[in-house]
């Protein structure tokens, strides 16, 4: 009997992992012949001309993720940490139900939410635009690991801090975050992995450019949005681009796992042998 | 030592400490009439008492009858669980702790305490111990030093991991971290050292060494101990309080107590009748 229950669940297991695999096995077929060093440091070409790169939209994702964490790091953590300490609060059933349904807001939306807030009063597509769309949907995924993983520590360290004298607030600085922090870092690194997929979000905030550009005021490219626009097109030249775009995403969040985990188990270790 | 005698007896509270001659007077602690409520549940029900000083006194009964509540009011932990309410007076050293001018950190700083379950933080052997004169503000870098190792030499720990005091504490073994956390607790240099069964989830041989550490350690603190484990009452202590059901049943010294008790369930407690 029990042989037929597990057999059961590792056929779903697999069924789960043939979309996984067959993901992986279009994205590297088709991209990683167009992938080249080229690909990393040269700029796009025009139509026709073959050749060129993805240089700009490597560079303005990695700008567009880094400003999207300055936002939603800082106030994720400390959100994270007040509704751990104060859990019961109004502000905190408040906050914590805010945080679940921003979670479930469709990406497009936040967009169209940064377009008229970042957007509009300008007149222009700018790259802080899309950094604050790419922030505001990473706020809720750091608010609700920080908080989940701050619960996780042991009430007897707080105690234990307290009973030599430590102010709460010394208490949570020196021993709760620490103690939470290798799960901190993970949330945060998943969290980065999938606001770097997200293209909704981008199409009307940062939108896209052809030129090379690190300036927060004016349009950026972005990996996820030039796999868009050069996938609609109708050329193959730019299609073989799109694969090789779409292979360097996935390369990049698996990246991001990959170093979840490291920087787990190397905290971890200091932490908890 | 200078000869000490014993005061504390069932519901008589000791004289008034004069606020001059703190050395004249042998107790540390002179609780009256300590009521405190969980909510409208009461768990600790007109407690008076005198623990003396540069004395293990220990709280024994069975579970829930609020020797570790009543620990905890002694540096006033219950002051971080929702809907307490304390009533009575508890004067550590002559200074009434519920007074609102006095600083609870101060408290603290003044009353180490040592928990059930060792609860090192997840940092080196050295920042634990240094954790709480860092708080007060620890001076040189040699100072520190020094203080780590005179704590970690009182807790009996120091020749054990002198070298790697820059470890992970929580690579000790259970008997050694809780011996850490004596050292944390004695790194303040405080008056009074709290041990809420500090030995409950340590072997017999670890046991063994935290009980000696005790013996040695009321030379310099005077120490309040909650045990479950009446063998270790016995053995260790010097002044013995038997609570049940949130009262004071009887308290005095510890071979007294142990050998003619005076109250009938103090009585029936140590020989095993119940709890």
């Amino acid at each position: 009997m029990s042989g037929i229950v597990v057999s059961f669940c590792a056929g779903s297991v697999l069924l789960a992992l043939i979309p996984l695999g067959f993901i992986l096995f279009f994205a590297l077929r088709q991209g990683l012949p167009a992938l080249g060093w080229d690909f990393f440091t040269q700029m796009p070409r025009p139509v026709g001309e073959p050749g060129g790169g993805m240089a700009n939209a490597i560079a303005g994702t990695l700008i567009l993720v880094g400003l999207a964490s300055l936002i939603a790091v800082p106030i994720g953590v400390v959100s994270g940490i007040y509704l751990s300490e104060y859990r019961k609060s109004l502000l905190s059933t408040a906050a914590r139900f805010s945080a679940d349904v921003l979670n479930g807001v469709p990406s497009i939306v936040i967009g169209l939410f940064a377009y008229s807030v970042a957007v509009l009063p300008f007149r222009r597509f700018t790259a802080a635009a899309g950094g604050l769309a790419l922030g505001i949907m990473m706020i809720p995924l750091i608010v609700r690991t920080t908080e989940e993983l701050l619960n996780l520590v042991p009430a007897t360290l707080r105690d234990g801090a307290l009973a030599l004298g430590a102010t709460r607030a010394r208490a949570v600085a020196t021993v709760i975050l620490p103690a939470a922090l290798p799960g901190i870092v993970t949330g945060v690194l998943v969290a980065l992995a999938r606001i770097a997929g997200e293209t909704a979000p981008l199409l009307f905030t940062a939108f896209n450019n052809r030129y090379w550009s690190a300036r927060l005021d004016q349009p950026i490219s972005s990996l996820t949005v030039q796999v868009y626009t050069y996938a609609i097109s109708p050329y193959d030249d730019w299609h073989r681009q799109a694969w090789a775009g779409a292979t360097v995403l996935i390369g990049a969040v698996l990246l991001c796992s990959l170093l979840a985990r490291l920087a787990t188990r190397r905290l971890e270790r200091m932490h908890w042998p | 030592m200078p000869e000490v005698r014993i005061r504390a007896a069932v519901k008589v509270s000791a004289p008034r400490p004069a606020p001059s001659a703190a050395s004249a007077d042998p107790s540390m602690i002179e609780i009256e009439d300590l009521t405190l409520h969980y909510g409208t549940k009461p768990a600790l029900k007109g407690i008076s008492m005198s623990i003396p000083k540069n004395k293990v006194t220990a709280f024994i009964g069975p579970s829930g009858c609020g020797k570790t509540t009543l620990l905890r009011c002694l540096n006033r932990m219950n002051d971080l669980i929702d809907g307490v309410r304390i009533e009575g007076r508890i004067r550590i050293g002559g200074r009434e702790i519920h007074d609102g001018s006095l600083d609870v950190i101060d408290l603290r700083k003044r009353v180490g305490m040592v928990f059930q379950k060792s609860n090192p933080f997840p940092k080196s052997i050295y920042d634990n111990v240094a954790y709480g004169p860092r708080i007060l503000g620890a001076g040189s870098r040699v100072d520190l030093d020094a203080t780590v190792e005179r704590s970690l030499g009182a807790a009996a720990l120091w020749d054990e991991v002198r070298d790697r005091l820059h470890e992970s504490a929580l690579r000790l073994s259970g008997g050694q971290q809780q011996r850490l956390c004596i050292a944390r607790a004695i790194a303040v240099e405080p008056e009074l050292l709290l041990m809420d069964e500090p030995c409950s989830a340590l072997d017999p041989i670890a046991t063994a060494r935290i009980e000696e550490l005790m013996e040695e350690l009321k030379a310099r603190y005077t120490i309040v101990v909650v045990t479950h484990n009446m063998q270790q009452a016995a053995r260790a202590s010097d002044v013995t309080g038997f609570l049940l059901l949130g009262e004071l049943v009887e308290c005095g010294d510890t071979a007294t107590i142990f050998t003619t008790p005076r109250d009938r369930r103090t009585e029936d407690y140590i020989t095993g009748r119940f709890g």
